[in-house]
């Protein structure tokens, strides 16, 4: 009987072990995904990186058929894009921070915008993309004609209207968070003094939650760089670079991503396809260390 | 002075209106989205659509049951993939949170959660497609999988944290192996969150199309092979809308209207459960 028991520990202790070890196993495999990720990219970006040099990046033509490869129009559509969408993204992602934090942070009207916003990120891009090309890009046309630049209908202001709307929820939903977690003796002694609901907003809630709004919109930048499928279908694939700034920013154009999922089963040789991999290897440097920076912002924030 | 407080009690009037104004506006893009996929894709749902394979250019009807059934197969696979790695990974995060491994790995978290999925479908071709040959179902699951474990780690991790240590202890006290203790006890109670977790992700890689341009592939033909190419609602969706035919887009309307569906209602359960169980996520 004793030994009986004392068996039975021994194979629970031995699993015991094999369970401890299982769990760190999958936290190693987690490290090594992303190491893998990051030693392919560069792997396969070596023959670009090898016959281009660095002057790919500012290489200003894109002519796969002429083997000239430039990266420089992907690099201005992709920030051009992200920004004009960050943009026209923050005055509502604040709005809707400061409306659910500080305005109306209960009851069912709160409830069901905080909802919308969260769907806003649920719906996938493609159907974003697919809902542009059919409605958005008519309205815009006509939109461009009026004031007189080339009626195409795709291109930068398009993606970025879409963008726009996809990443509000990112920046909104950690603002909504952060300006609740504004300490109410801090308020309450603004209000004490005379403040008006304004002035406490102004000159309490913006100064002590500016560092983690920023952050929130930093997680937004990060998505609108990175964003592929609605931003494939609107932008209008074009590699060459309009020459006026109207044409740039109404006319087709091209991101990185976009370049990507449009080139990357069609490339047929080796510096063809890597250079678009250098591409990739790239905007995964830039996602990355942005989406760090605004995560470290995070953390900082809700320790202290 | 009283001019003074009435100008400042106006700007404060004004700037609340002007937030509520910019709160309510943002909703107007998503109710007009919604109504138009569902306006447009509701006329097309029928059970010849949902159980027949794309019809050829020119011919009318025609369904998507090729991407319904590779869609449903591929985030099976790889949820299958995605979940003991992720729910263990979790479970190390929140057990152990002051070792050297949790601290690569949470950052690792980080990092895949901001890689753009496009860069994941270049990495996988390189990883699963070149090596066989072909573009697979496989290896979509596998992209797609990739996808879900930042959001599988990240809930798992947080709901077990938040369980009080006493329900840990008093488990460990009866002389219940660590093991059984976390299987047994730590995370049934943790379960609803995990849940919700995983929803969120099935939601998420189940609109994803980026990483699977270059793995799935994509095939207007039904196909249950997972070494073969495999169509999937997203994809689908992208290659239907942007073809020259309005035969296929109505397809594509249709194939929209579903997966948005699918979207709706699992985030609708995942609101349920973590309103039920008063989850933070």
């Amino acid at each position: 009987m004793k030994n009986k028991r004392l068996d039975l520990s021994y194979t629970q202790m031995k699993w015991e072990t094999v369970f401890r070890r299982i769990l760190i196993f999958m936290s190693v495999i987690l490290v090594l995904i992303v190491i893998g990720i990051l030693i392919t990219l560069i792997i396969e970006s070596m023959p670009s990186i090898k016959s281009l040099g660095i002057g790919y990046l500012w290489g200003k033509v894109w002519d796969p058929v002429a083997n000239i490869y430039g990266a420089y129009p992907f690099l201005i559509g992709t920030l051009l894009t992200s920004f004009i969408a960050l943009i026209l993204s923050i005055p509502f992602s604040y709005a809707v921070s400061i409306y659910l934090g500080e305005y109306n942070p209960k009851g069912w009207l709160s409830n069901l915008l905080k909802n919308s916003i969260e769907l806003i990120a649920a719906v996938p891009s493609i159907i974003y993309g697919f809902w542009g090309l059919f409605v958005l890009v008519p309205v815009i046309r006509t939109f461009e004609a009026k004031i007189g630049v080339a009626p195409y209908g795709i291109g930068i202001f398009t993606a970025s209207l879409v963008l726009a709307v996809m990443i509000i929820p990112y920046a909104a939903s950690l603002g909504i968070t952060l300006i609740r977690m504004v300490p109410s003796p801090l308020k309450e002694g603004a209000y004490a003094l005379g403040a008006t609901r304004f002035e406490v907003i102004r000159s309490v809630i913006m100064p002590y939650t500016r560092s983690g709004l920023f952050a929130g919109v930093l997680l937004s930048l990060g998505r609108a760089l990175g964003e592929t499928m609605a931003v494939t279908m609107l932008i209008g694939n074009t590699s060459t670079l309009a020459h006026t700034f109207k044409d740039l920013i109404f006319g087709p154009s091209n991101t990185m991503a976009s370049v990507i999922a449009n080139e990357f089963t069609e490339a047929d040789h080796t510096v063809y396809l890597s250079a678009l991999i250098e591409l990739g290897l790239v905007l995964f440097f830039v996602t990355v260390i942005i989406n760090l920076i605004g995560k470290r912002i995070i953390t900082r924030f809700t320790n202290s | 002075m009283d001019a003074r407080i009435g100008i400042r009690n106006t700007k404060s009037m004004l700037f609340k209106g002007l937030i509520v104004f910019l709160a309510f506006l943002i909703t107007i893009p998503l109710i007009i989205v919604l109504l138009y996929i569902i306006k447009q894709g509701v006329t097309q749902v029928n059970w010849h659509f949902l159980t027949h394979v794309p019809a050829p250019v020119g011919e009318a009807g025609g369904g998507i049951s090729n991407a319904l059934i590779g869609s449903f197969i591929m985030v099976i696979m790889s949820s299958i993939i995605a979940i003991p790695v992720g729910m263990f990974a979790g479970i190390y995060l929140s057990e152990n949170p002051h070792t050297k491994l949790a601290y690569y790995s949470g950052l690792c978290v980080d990092i895949l959660q901001g890689v753009p999925s496009i860069v994941v479908g270049i990495v996988v071709y390189f990883w699963i497609v070149k090596p066989l040959g072909t573009f697979s179902a496989l290896s979509g699951s596998i992209a797609l999988s990739i996808m879900m474990l930042p959001i599988v780690i990240r809930s798992t991790e947080q709901t077990l944290r938040l369980l009080p240590p006493s329900l840990k202890e008093a488990a460990l006290s009866l002389g219940v192996p660590y093991h059984r203790v976390i299987m047994k006890v730590i995370v049934p109670c943790g379960f609803a969150g995990i849940l919700s977790g995983i929803m969120l992700s099935v939601a998420r890689i189940i609109g994803e199309t980026a990483p699977l341009l270059f793995t799935a592939f994509g095939n207007p033909y039904l196909s249950t092979s997972i070494t073969k190419p495999m169509e999937s609602l997203p994809h689908l969706i992208f290659t239907y809308a942007t073809s020259p035919y309005d035969e296929w887009h109505n397809l594509a309307w249709g194939a929209s209207f579903i997966l948005l569906m699918f979207v709706l209602v699992l985030n609708i359960f995942t609101k349920l459960i973590t309103r039920k169980w008063n989850i933070q996520l």
